[in-house]
């Protein structure tokens, strides 16, 4: 097996109560994982189950091939090759940015320690704070002297958790793309924590999307926003209206909405549907009959986002350009593009 | 430029326009200022023949002495706090919530009341050698037994009742330092005792510094215990040469070289108080602490009991045992009368710490300038200084004011005045407000600081001076900050021995100076009824932490 982190029907316990209950996840060596879900889903109880710091109930984690953390032998967190990067960064006030980075690597020999520092130093650009103190630094620093320090010891697994929810929103996807390209180039097997899809968008091959301590989808990013396996998922990853419509037997819709091509339908289908509208499968057509009164609109820049309302009153979401200014209470030319809508079982 | 004169000119419109304000707070620093002064000054008069003969006998006593005390003290409260504060901030063991404000108690012992009582325990008349030589059937000089009454013996006891002040510092630090750097240190693959070693000391590093400065000035300012063993300290010295020699300007000039201790005291408590500020750390998570288990836990139990014991229990049991022997014949209208004394002197004093304190927290508060900073910093330096040493610079300047009233008086009106101020209530007062003004001003001024500045605005543009703001929307909301400024001072003079035994008024007694002449006359078992009651009213600052620590708990767990 080539599987570098593997995490068999995973249990743990927190104040007594299941935080996460029977997960499964898998990562392979130079693999980047995303745990996703909204908070207190039991993401960042999983990633310290994986550091040693919260003991499993049941089933294992295992690190390159070795079991670390069992319901019976949970390894010590100082004796596993796990790098962390903390949330807060966790930096040693009282050790400028080299002893931070060399904190971990007391047993090797001194020249050796110090060849290692200068490299990481220069690996996250940091090569002239080194005798900087962690006060002295702004918070992207921090976050990369944090990332050095993890990295130094050569961990088998590096652990990250919420890494960017302490900087500004306008550096939190550059830096996700920067330590992607990083872990990357150095073939670094990483997994982070994150409530925020626009990050593990940015940094993930594989996502775990958690709800209620659960893992309920694994998948690669594009599938996870356009093949949501649940209702859930498809909530909770981008923007869209779920809507129930009516479907007949040849795949005619209710509300005007057109047809769905039979074939791509799954069998034993109800009488109603479930959909998931994205804002980008309704588009604006000048030229279309179908015109439908705009409930309220949000200003972004580049776009409008539109809420419509359909004939039995459900909402759903439109994305135009932002030159097309159309006053709420008027109606908005538009033609559904279904293609690569998503559809649930109806009740 | 334009901005640049804009801004000065708004500067000078200031709409606070305080100017009788700004210029009380002058003259009420100068004054409280004047003690510290007039010993400094002292080095500008001659040296005496005194200084021979002190140099050649016990000079290189009183600063060997001083320095050991320091040293001991230094490293027994460290030992003491750091486990106190380990033990009950980041383990848990069966006991540790009551020994977190347990570790507190020591602190209501004064340590001359702590010394008197251990010498009546481990003296040769006192319970502990008489049960051993009853058990193995010694007589006298057949077995070494440690003498108290000496440099070390003093050591123990000032390291029993001071390190609460490390404990107190250290263990917030401890609380507030992120368990991500812990986690993080064990992550990067340390075990939890290198972890202590190499992440959580040296992270609390500025609380320890700031927790043994605190116990070490408490050290120099001490004068009861040193006096008591017979150990040759400074402070002794100073009342050697004073009371002995006659010498008041050399008893001054050794104030001023004792000072020199001092100040570096203060200047490594401040430093470690700014370092303070860059040890934080952001996360305020659920704190984990380590579980104890079998015989850790009750080790880590044994040890909490033992400091307690030893620094509390122990010795107030003895004093109970002692003032109930003699309850009858103690408990009289003398004593009355000696309880009157000193509360009444303790709640004046306290009142007027805290009106002083009120006055110059609220002044700095408004006008925040360079020149509130640095008064308010030097009227806070009391703390600092010595008992003794405060007392010798009050008695000093009223000597000679009276000396000049009694001139005038004679030479105008032809009436001897004599000492007018010299023994009275009110210099002692005085002598109060300047060592002890600090300890209100930062309880005032924290209390302040919780009041945002957008209300002081909000009253302003409302038509209220700066007078009406105090009266109508400080007072009110400050009321519990003033009450527990006024019970800490009255704690503290009441427990004062040095300024009280050197400027109380002539036959004029208090509980602390009764308890030190009956002790210094061997009669251990009287002194304990005056003894007893100190201790019983130290313990109203200790429940006031206790509580505080109680909330912070709720917090934090």
């Amino acid at each position: 097996m080539n599987d570098q982190l593997v995490i068999d029907k995973v249990t743990v316990t927190y104040d007594n109560v299941a935080a996460i209950l029977k997960a499964s996840f898998s990562l392979a060596e130079g693999e980047i994982g995303c745990l996703l879900g909204p908070s207190g889903c039991g993401k960042t109880t999983l990633l310290r189950a994986i550091a040693g710091f919260e003991p499993v109930i049941e089933g294992s984690v295992s690190l390159h091939g070795k079991s670390i953390s069992t319901a019976k032998y949970t390894q010590a967190p100082e004796d596993r090759a796990v790098g962390m990067v903390f949330q807060d960064f966790a930096l040693f006030p009282h050790l400028n940015v080299s002893k931070n980075i060399g904190f971990g690597l007391s047993k090797m020999p001194a020249k050796q320690r110090d060849d290692r520092i200068n490299k990481m130093l220069a690996l996250v650009s940091l090569g002239d704070s080194a005798e900087k103190f962690p006060h002295e630094l702004s918070g992207g620093q921090q976050q990369r002297v944090a990332l050095a320090r993890a990295l130094a010891p050569n961990p088998q697994i590096l652990l990250l958790d919420e890494p960017f929810s302490n900087l500004d929103a306008e550096l939190r996807t550059q830096l996700a793309t920067e330590v992607r390209t990083l872990l990357k180039e150095n073939k670094v097997t990483a997994l982070m924590v994150t409530h925020d899809q626009d990050e593990a968008f940015a940094m993930a091959d594989k996502i775990a999307l958690l709800n209620g301590g659960k893992i309920v989808q694994v998948d690669a990013p594009y599938q996870l926003y356009h093949k949501p396996s649940s209702l859930f998922a498809a909530d909770f990853i981008g923007k869209g209206s779920v809507i129930n419509v009516g479907i007949d037997a040849a795949g005619l819709l209710g509300n005007n909405l057109g047809s769905l091509s039979i074939q791509t339908l799954p069998k034993d289908l109800g009488n109603t549907v479930k959909l998931l509208v994205r804002p980008d499968d309704v588009t604006y057509d000048k030229t279309s009959d179908t015109k439908l009164p705009i409930i309220s609109k949000a200003f972004l820049g580049p776009n409008y986002l539109y809420e419509l309302a359909l004939t039995d009153g459900q909402c759903v979401p439109c994305l135009t350009q932002s030159h097309i200014d159309i006053p709420i209470g008027e109606t908005l030319p538009v033609r559904f593009d279904l293609r690569h809508v998503v559809i649930f079982n109806g009740e | 430029m334009e901005i640049n004169s804009a801004i000065s000119g708004s500067k000078a419109a200031s709409p606070y326009s305080g100017r009788s304000w700004r210029l009380g707070l002058l003259i009420v620093t100068m004054i409280i200022a004047i003690p510290v002064l007039v010993i400094v000054a002292s080095l500008s008069q001659p040296f005496s023949s005194a200084w021979q003969h002190l140099f050649d006998t016990v000079l290189s006593d009183y600063i060997s002495n001083s320095l050991l005390l320091m040293a001991g003290v230094g490293f027994g409260t460290l030992l003491l706090g750091v486990s106190a504060a380990w033990l009950t901030a980041m383990c848990d063991f069966p006991g540790r919530k009551i020994l977190s404000w347990a570790f507190l108690l020591p602190m209501a012992m004064p340590a001359y009341i702590i010394a008197y009582t251990y010498t009546g325990i481990l003296d040769f008349a006192g319970p502990i050698q008489s049960i051993l030589r009853g058990i193995f059937g010694w007589s006298y000089g057949d077995y070494y037994f440690p003498q108290i009454r000496s440099l070390g013996g003093a050591i123990c006891m000032l390291s029993l009742v001071l390190y609460p002040y490390v404990y107190m510092l250290v263990r917030i630090a401890f609380l507030e330092q992120s368990t991500a750097v812990l986690e993080a240190s064990r992550n990067l693959g340390k075990k939890p005792w290198e972890t202590l070693f190499l992440v959580a000391l040296p992270i609390s590093r500025p609380a320890i510094v700031a927790g043994v400065s605190l116990a070490l000035m408490e050290t120099l300012a001490d004068y009861g215990t040193v006096a008591y063993f017979g150990v040759s300290a400074f402070t002794t010295g100073i009342f050697r040469t004073w009371y002995g020699l006659g010498e008041l300007t050399t008893a001054a000039q050794l104030c001023a070289f004792l000072l020199l201790f001092v100040f570096a005291l203060i200047m490594a408590e401040r430093w470690s108080r700014q370092r303070l500020r860059f040890h934080h750390n952001s996360a305020n998570k659920k704190l984990v602490r380590m579980q104890l288990k079998g015989w850790h836990a009750y080790i880590a139990l044994l040890i909490g009991c033992l400091i307690v014991g030893v620094g509390f229990v122990i010795p107030a049991t003895q004093l109970l045992i002692w003032a109930s022997s003699r309850w009858q014949e103690n408990l009289n209208g003398a004593f009355l009368s000696l309880l009157f004394n000193s509360f009444s002197l303790a709640a004046i004093a306290a009142i007027c710490c805290v009106i002083v304190a009120t006055f110059l927290a609220y002044t700095k508060r408004v006008f925040n300038s360079r020149l509130e900073l640095g008064a308010v910093g030097v009227a806070s330096l009391g703390y600092a200084v010595p008992g003794t040493v405060i007392a010798v610079g009050v008695l000093i300047p009223v000597a000679w004011l009276d000396n000049k009233i009694d001139f005038f008086s004679r030479a105008w009106f032809d009436i001897p005045t004599g000492l007018l101020l010299s023994g009275t209530i009110g210099i002692l007062v005085f002598a109060y407000v300047v060592r002890f003004l600090s300890v209100s001003l930062n309880t005032v001024e924290s209390g302040l600081s919780a009041i945002k500045p957008s209300i002081d605005e909000s009253a302003r543009s409302l038509g209220a001076r700066p007078a009406q703001v105090l009266k109508r929307v400080h007072l009110p909301i400050l009321r519990s900050s003033l009450l527990t400024a006024t019970l800490l001072v009255f704690v503290d003079v009441l427990k004062e021995l040095p300024t009280t035994l050197i400027l109380r008024p002539f036959n004029f007694n208090t509980l602390a100076v009764r308890t030190y002449e009956l002790a210094s006359d061997e009669r251990l078992v009287d002194a304990a009824l005056p003894a007893l009651a100190i201790v019983v009213i130290g313990l109203l600052p200790v429940l006031l932490i206790t509580k505080s620590i109680l909330n912070e708990r709720a917090r934090h767990e």
